[in-house]
């Protein structure tokens, strides 16, 4: 296994957040952008023009939210910006392709000679990015039986094109990767992530060569993968393949493959006996980018925190663990959410570390049983965190404040009001408490018997009787005190 | 003068099928328009920057705003195949 070494490049195609097309003014198809399953799919053909469906003489406008959302990402990815950038045609001929060409970027990326540092277990790995660049999509096509139908809604929707150098040696480190950029984009509101429609697709190029050889073997690339998982396996896959290819003798070609999802293998796609020649050359419909440095730094100001930097702030600002940062950052939303209860818990005395325990624990557990999202979470950070005060000041007990989260959860219902309406205030009523215990040491005199024995242990079941009498609301320890003085005194 | 090969080439691209006859035909008309664009390679170009475009024109940008399209049945009235609201083509395979 060690043997040799493995050597892997990903390029991430991202559909931007925009409401209308790169070139066009065209709606973009609402399932392309993630909008969720209340969204009824557009008819085919019914969001296009004659822009997006390559018709002589039709004119293109770049999008200028598409341009700065590719900006804002070469900034996030510590690219390199251009003075000047412009768009090249990429020709080649395919029926979801209309004009024969598709409009993308080749000699001028928006950024290039970035990186992006991800964490495989302990350890921080820097990994270049060589190019960030905007093109746009093409139509889809579905074959039915000698034909091919043709939906062009999906024609000019913009993509960003993210690619790697070849600095990646494990399937790990292309899942870390994946996830990170997926954190990113969707942290900076660039890309849905929704990876169920389409919103992110990947190309790995794997070779490996000999442990100590400096010389990179045949590049083989992998297309059309369209979920972390096709990545993952097609990597583990093409890494076994090679190297058994390797021990047999056999040549490696460079060559295209694609991926089988049902085998789990990856296949020869197209040889590259007539590479493809694309013949890009500068777009003459749409004139050049000026990028000069007040937009840049316009957009740089524009730019949410990045996922690393929300890490570093949540370790010194709430004194988290790894863990918990790790839990909490995962997603925007999940990060605002506990700022919002940790800020809320400020003026209610709760500390940042319970806000954290309780949405990392409960909070989660109902989400995913519910298999919901904290976004759609009907319990308003403050109202956790009201929940947390009356726990906290003894006006509930734990299995109650877990029960009244779990109806928070459902009815959106603030915590007081459920306390209130289902009468689970917690018995901290020194006297009715005294009297309870008095009636449940009467009721046992045998276990009375046993704790003056010298064993002390069945105060434990004594407490329990009074949290039976009270369905659970007596305040534990204030029982538990009152027992053992009645038992010491008696 | 382009060799046969790379008219056969070029062609492909284009998803011409030339015969060999056409190939020489238009062979020899290529390589004459290929020689005369070549006469600008006489040009001292050092002292000029590359240029992508001769539009005096920069960031001509429009906003993210969706207007209306095509309806479907507009979109589709110059398609000689039409089936379920799309258009239809001879089967492609990869």
């Amino acid at each position: 296994m060690s043997d040799y070494e493995t050597v892997i490049g990903i390029e991430t195609h991202a559909q931007l957040c925009t409401a209308s097309k790169m070139f066009c003014r065209c709606q973009v198809p609402a399932s392309a952008v993630g909008g969720g399953d209340s969204q009824q799919p557009s008819p085919p053909n019914s969001l296009v023009c004659p822009v997006c469906l390559g018709m002589p003489g039709a004119l293109p406008v770049a999008n200028r939210q598409a341009v700065e959302q590719v900006l804002i990402a070469a900034l996030a990815l510590n690219c390199r910006i251009p003075e000047r950038s412009w768009f090249d045609r990429k020709n080649y001929h395919y029926p979801d392709l209309p004009k024969g060409y598709q409009i993308s970027q080749s000699q001028s990326p928006l950024g290039r000679n970035g990186w992006i540092d991800i964490q495989v277990d302990a350890t921080i790995k820097r990994i270049a990015i060589s190019d960030v660049h905007l093109e746009e999509d093409t139509g889809k096509l579905t074959h039915v039986g000698g034909s091919s139908l043709i939906d062009f809604n999906r024609s000019g929707v913009p993509l960003m094109e993210i690619v790697t150098a070849p600095d990646m040696s494990s399937v790990d480190e292309v899942r870390e990767y994946a996830l990170e950029l997926r954190r990113l984009l969707r942290y900076l509101g660039l890309c849905s992530g929704n990876m169920e429609q389409g919103a992110m697709r990947f190309e790995a190029n794997v070779s490996i060569r000999p442990q100590g050889s400096s010389t990179l073997g045949a590049r083989v690339e992998i297309k059309n993968l369209n979920s972390f998982r096709a990545l993952l396996r097609s990597v583990e896959y093409e890494i076994e393949r090679q190297q058994r290819a390797l021990q047999q003798g056999l040549p490696i070609d460079r060559e295209t493959r694609g991926w089988d999802e049902e085998k789990g293998v990856t296949y020869v796609q197209r040889s590259k006996e007539t590479a493809e020649d694309y013949r890009y050359f500068p777009e003459p419909d749409l004139p050049v980018l000026e990028i000069d440095t007040v937009w840049v730094e316009r957009l740089r100001q524009q730019m949410a925190e990045l996922p690393q930097q929300r890490r570093t702030r949540f370790a010194s600002q709430y004194g988290l663990s790894p863990y918990e940062i790790a839990l909490l950052t995962e997603d925007r939303d999940t990060a605002e959410y506990f700022e919002a209860a940790a800020n809320a818990g400020r003026e209610l005395d709760i500390s940042p570390k319970v806000a954290a325990n309780w949405i990392t624990g409960d909070l989660f557990g109902l989400l995913n049983a519910a298999h919901r999202d904290i976004g759609d979470v009907r319990i308003p950070p403050r109202q956790l965190v009201e929940l947390l005060a009356l726990l906290a000041e003894n006006a509930i007990n734990i299995p109650t404040a877990k029960h009244v989260l779990r109806v928070m959860f459902e009815t959106g219902q603030a915590p007081k009001e459920i306390v209130v309406a289902e009468g689970l205030g917690q018995i901290a009523d020194r006297d009715r408490l005294a009297s309870l215990a008095d009636s449940v040491l009467d009721a046992h005199p045998d276990i009375v018997a046993q704790y003056k024995g010298g064993k002390q242990t069945v105060l434990r079941f004594l407490v329990g009787q009074v949290m039976k009498a009270t369905q659970g609301r007596a305040d534990p320890q204030l029982a538990s005190q009152l027992l053992e003085e009645k038992l010491r005194s008696a | 003068m382009l060799t046969p090969e790379e008219v056969g080439h070029i062609a492909g691209l284009a998803r011409l099928g030339l015969s060999p006859e056409e190939i020489q035909t238009f062979g020899k008309q290529l390589s004459a328009i290929l020689d005369y664009a070549h006469t600008l390679a006489r040009l001292d170009t050092e002292q000029v920057a590359p240029t992508a475009t001769v539009l005096a024109l920069e960031n001509v940008l429009a906003p993210d705003r969706a207007e209306p399209s095509l309806s479907q049945e507009d979109a589709l009235a110059n398609s000689p195949q039409v089936q379920d609201g799309q258009f239809r083509v001879t089967a492609i395979m990869e």
